[in-house]
């Protein structure tokens, strides 16, 4: 028995899995232990102070700033809707009087007799956190937010950008190799996170983004590609809060690989089921992976694991994908392990194992260079 | 930890976690002396679904035991300890650098003032910047916040404000980071290190601010008055909180600190260590450099000074797309001998960055594979100067409108003319399957001038005798003289320039199996054979734009030392110029594999 070298992503129809939901800074939770959520509920919210307006009535209204306290409408802690006076000077003789009206709404914080500036606080700014995946609430952090449980078909990306979002699935591409291209993008798409099947192009990508789509989950990108449509280069793999319009999962790689027929026959037999989706990435020790999160109903099949196959391990009849080239990408099951090293094209010596790929050819690659299938069949 | 009777170690089992990989290696005692007998790999277990560093030790002790022929791993999976006879080991030890390179955030007070001061020392330490906070970046408070959480920093460092200045801004920011509570990417016990190099006055607060759950440094402030940039101490002390706190920790060390019988140390202590004995011993220049997945650390000797550099955003594996993004992809490309497609490049080294354990299978990868080293070792190496200066945090003049540049002060203490051995290891460089590889790795991105000895770590285990040596000084330096350094040869490489085609340098050799004499030209590489344990006495005339050590066109007599590889006679001039137009750079660097012998005679 051996330990596979990569470990694979996983690939479930239905798994139970928890995720903590907290806000930045504290606040209220406003659901209770053992409520069901909703993907967009807000689990728990909490008010930031507003912005500062600075107002410089002294300039304003031509008078020194000493008089200004005299000269206001308004008191601190009133609240002030725009065109309501704010100060009126003194005139002379009670004639030629000057008034200021708003210009901005909030509440006053402070009048300076010294600098003449009234500061006006605009709404606060509320913050909210919401569930990202239906399920049950199993525990409540006091003031911060919730652990949520549930049940969901999963599936791990092997890199994305983008952060969370939800849609509904439609299947854009008919096979597991095919290319997502612009003509595969349809306007009823809005919304939605669209599943290709192979690379998607780099105008299937701004298409998406311009018919509002949701997210695109696909075999792989063209690494230019991406660059082109971040504009900067990755140096490592640390993302999650690009701002680009969209969520991208690729669930092999980079370049033209179809994603792997599992993925894809998952994916496909939950169209137009509801998907939470998150494109963050850090591949690192302490790796965060991209997910797609489908919740369950009873018509998904129960999760049962290939009868004496433990998680991670390495053996004969196991199903793998090969993740350098020269055969990068392609999927087989493992033939043979041989257990002394063996001499690669390139010279090195190394511990190999035989794949015998889905064409029925056999080969030879490093155990360091192909990755388990895992999760349930 | 009880103390060890070194006397009754007969087995010794090593481990060294890198970012990719970890490398387990055994030392038992062969007819009353110390060798290394057998040595093991498997990746490192830091992602899911394992997240746990002692499963890849495990893995590779296995490996050990199986060639070993001796068990060393217990049916529960743990490593059997103290030895019998025929099992186990008397002394389990182990150095980490599993949790990969350093990725921080810095904030400061104003954006382009002090958050950009303290952006250029994080990177001068060889630090990726995630991100940088500063009060007017135009993000509400909770957007920092959540941006520090979701990015999950290894260290921050925070500046602002001049000395005796106004501490409200800077202490404003301490209290978003605060509140943060940044989650570790290695588990609860690990508190975050924050490095404050702001305002003086504001110390007090910031000992308040992060006193529970933070792992505080308090230096001088990087900007002390708005013109001078101070930003020495605040890079040292990033050095150093990485080599400490971080590098080292990763999913599951907890565990691995309990196997242990010596303190897990940081990979780059424990090959700082040997290196420096070696120059010690010998009374010479050295230039070491281990090259791993995430990080590339370099450690020089000149003139009894200790320089040790990690760089932490460069390496072969997590990453690798720094580096071809830091170098770019036609200085990558510029060492590789044949045509390849940049888009399919971009996709191989990006597929290399997501799964890091993968290895060059075809010849053509490897090729890549060490352009992209190349390039690693260059940037490294030019780090590394910067870093270690005669004069040690001299202040950086700045005006308040300056158009700021990365520069350090002081002069470089590292001058390749005087360097005697330079020493690889890494596992490009180990493992690289022929030492010619090795060998013109090293000459082209170190670029040694003068006379220069080459060697290698033979299987990668300098980081296990380093800290062998805590424990076992007698056993670290017997593996050491005998199984550790292989030496490749010699460089002859006189500095500077000249014209294609034109002489460079004469030469005349005289030895027990060399004796050759002859001229090279400018932009030309001869190997010759001068086997290990061999020397000879070589006799140089360099060109008189050329310098060979004591000063252009002047004579120069030196002892080469032989090795596995043989002498190398390189006329390419100093610095190496390779043309940007790929037609001229590929024939010129075909030349020089076929030269060196790269490629075309199967394995060693």
């Amino acid at each position: 028995m051996a330990h596979a070298y990569t470990p694979g992503l996983r690939i479930s129809h239905r798994e139970v899995i928890r995720r903590s939901r907290t806000l930045p800074i504290k606040g209220k939770v406003l659901v209770s232990e053992g409520d069901i959520l909703e993907a967009q509920q807000i689990v728990a919210e909490t008010f930031m102070p507003g912005d500062i307006i600075p107002v410089n009535l002294s300039n304003l209204l031509s008078m020194p700033p000493a008089d200004v306290p005299e000269c206001m409408l308004v008191k601190v802690g009133d609240q002030i809707s725009m065109g309501d006076p704010i100060a009126r000077t003194q005139g002379i003789f009670g004639m030629f009087k000057s008034e200021y009206k708003s210009k901005y709404e909030g509440t006053v914080e402070t009048i300076s007799n010294v600098t003449g500036q009234m500061i006006l606080r605009g709404e606060p700014h509320p913050v909210r956190v919401l569930s990202f995946i239906p399920g049950k609430v199993v525990e409540v952090l006091p003031e911060e937010g919730v652990v949520i449980e549930a049940e969901v078909s999963y599936i791990q990306g092997i890199f994305g950008i983008g952060g969370e979002t939800f849609g509904n699935i439609k299947m854009a591409c008919d096979l597991h190799s095919e290319e997502l291209t612009k003509d595969k993008i349809e306007k009823d798409m809005q919304g939605s996170v669209i599943v290709g099947g192979s690379r998607v192009t780099a105008d299937a990508i701004t298409k998406a983004v311009d018919v509002g789509a949701a997210g695109i989950v696909t075999g792989g990108i063209d690494d230019a590609d991406l660059r082109d449509f971040l504009g900067y280069d990755l140096g490592v793999a640390i993302t999650g809060t690009e701002k680009k319009g969209i969520t991208l999962i690729t669930t092999e790689g980079f370049g033209d690989i179809a994603m792997a027929q599992r993925t894809f026959d998952l994916l496909k037999s939950r169209e137009g089921a509801d998907a939470s989706i998150n494109g963050a990435t850090q591949i690192r020790a302490g790796v965060i992976r991209p997910i797609i999160a489908i919740p369950v109903d009873d018509t998904v099949p129960e999760a049962h694991q290939a009868e004496g196959h433990v998680e991670g391990v390495l053996e004969i009849g196991c199903s793998l994908r090969i993740i350098r080239d020269p055969y990068f990408g392609m999927i087989g099951t493992v033939k043979d392990l041989p257990s002394e090293p063996q001499a690669l094209e390139s010279g090195s010596k190394a511990r190999v194992l035989d794949v015998e790929l889905t064409s029925g050819e056999i080969v030879t690659v490093p155990r360091a260079n192909v990755e388990l299938i895992e999760g349930d069949s | 930890m009880a103390k060890l009777d070194t006397d009754k170690i007969n087995v010794i089992l090593a481990t060294d976690c890198g970012s990719t990989t970890t490398k387990a290696i055994l030392i038992q005692k062969v007819d009353g002396e110390y060798r290394q007998t057998h040595r093991g790999e498997a990746p490192t277990t830091v992602e899911e679904p394992f997240a746990d560093v002692t499963v890849g030790v495990i893995n590779s002790v296995t490996e050990v035991a199986e060639l070993a022929g001796r068990r060393l791993v217990d049916e529960n999976e743990k490593i059997i300890h103290p030895a019998t006879d025929s099992e186990g080991c008397d002394i389990y030890i182990s150095t980490s650098s599993a949790g990969g390179g350093l990725q921080m955030m810095v904030a400061g007070v104003i954006k382009e003032m002090t958050a950009a001061s303290a952006k250029r020392a994080a990177l001068g330490a060889g630090a990726i910047v995630m991100d940088t906070i500063a009060s007017n970046d135009g993000r509400k408070a909770h957007q920092r916040i959540q941006r520090i959480r979701e990015l999950r920093p290894d260290m921050m460092l925070i500046s602002g404000g001049t000395d005796g200045g106004d501490a409200k801004h800077v202490v404003e920011i301490a209290e978003l980071v605060s509140p943060a509570k940044p989650k570790p990417r290695f588990g609860k016990e690990y508190q975050l290190p924050i490095v404050y190099a702001g305002n003086n006055e504001a110390v007090e607060n910031m000992e308040g601010i992060f006193q529970d759950g933070f792992e505080l440094m308090v230096v001088d402030n990087l900007r002390p008055v708005l013109e001078r940039e101070n930003l020495g101490p605040a890079r040292d002390a990033i050095h150093d909180l990485f080599l400490e706190h971080v590098m080292a920790h990763a999913p599951g060390y907890n565990k691995l600190i309990e196997w242990t019988d010596a303190p897990i140390m940081p990979t780059p202590g424990a090959v700082g260590n040997i290196l420096q004995t070696i120059a010690e011993r010998e009374k010479i220049n050295v230039v070491g450099v281990d090259i791993g997945g995430a990080t590339t650390d370099i450690f020089s000797v000149f003139d009894e000074t200790f320089n040790r550099t990690v760089s932490a955003n460069l390496g072969m594996s997590y990453s690798i797309s720094n580096v071809c993004a830091e170098a770019t992809m036609p200085n990558v490309l510029r060492w590789v001998n044949f045509d390849m497609d940049e888009r399919e490049l971009r996709n191989r080294v990006k597929n290399k960055m997501i799964r890091p354990t993968t290895i060059p299978q075809s010849l053509e990868a490897l090729i890549f594979e060490h352009a992209v080293a190349r390039e690693a070792l260059r940037l490294a190496y030019q780090q590394h100067k910067e870093f270690a200066t005669t004069l040690k945090g001299v202040q950086q003049q700045r005006t308040v409108g300056d158009t700021f540049s990365q520069q350090t002060s002081g002069q470089s203490i590292v001058n390749n003319m005087k360097l005697n051995l330079l020493v690889a290891s890494g596992g490009v460089l180990s493992h690289a399957p022929r030492m010619n590889q090795t060998a013109l790795l090293m000459i082209d991105a170190f670029q040694p001038e003068g006379v220069t000895s080459l060697a290698k770590d033979s299987i990668f285990m300098m980081p296990h005798l380093g800290v062998l040596a805590q424990v076992h000084p007698q056993a670290a330096t017997e593996v050491f003289e005998r199984d550790c350094l292989i030496y490749l040869g010699s460089v002859v490489a006189p500095a500077g320039r000249g014209k294609e085609g034109k002489p460079c340098f004469s030469y005349s050799i005289e030895g027990s199996t060399l004796n050759e004499s002859g001229e090279i030209l400018f932009g030309d590489i001869k190997l010759l054979p001068l086997g290990p344990g061999e020397t000879a006495t070589i006799s140089l005339e360099p060109a008189k734009t050329f310098d060979a050590g004591d000063g252009e066109g002047k004579k120069v007599k030196a002892e080469v030392r032989g090795g596995t590889v043989g002498l190398f006679l390189d006329g390419r001039g100093r610095p190496l110029d390779i043309p940007q137009d790929h037609s001229r750079s590929k024939k010129m660097i075909d030349n020089w594999v076929n030269a060196a012998d790269l490629y075309t005679n199967g394995q060693e």
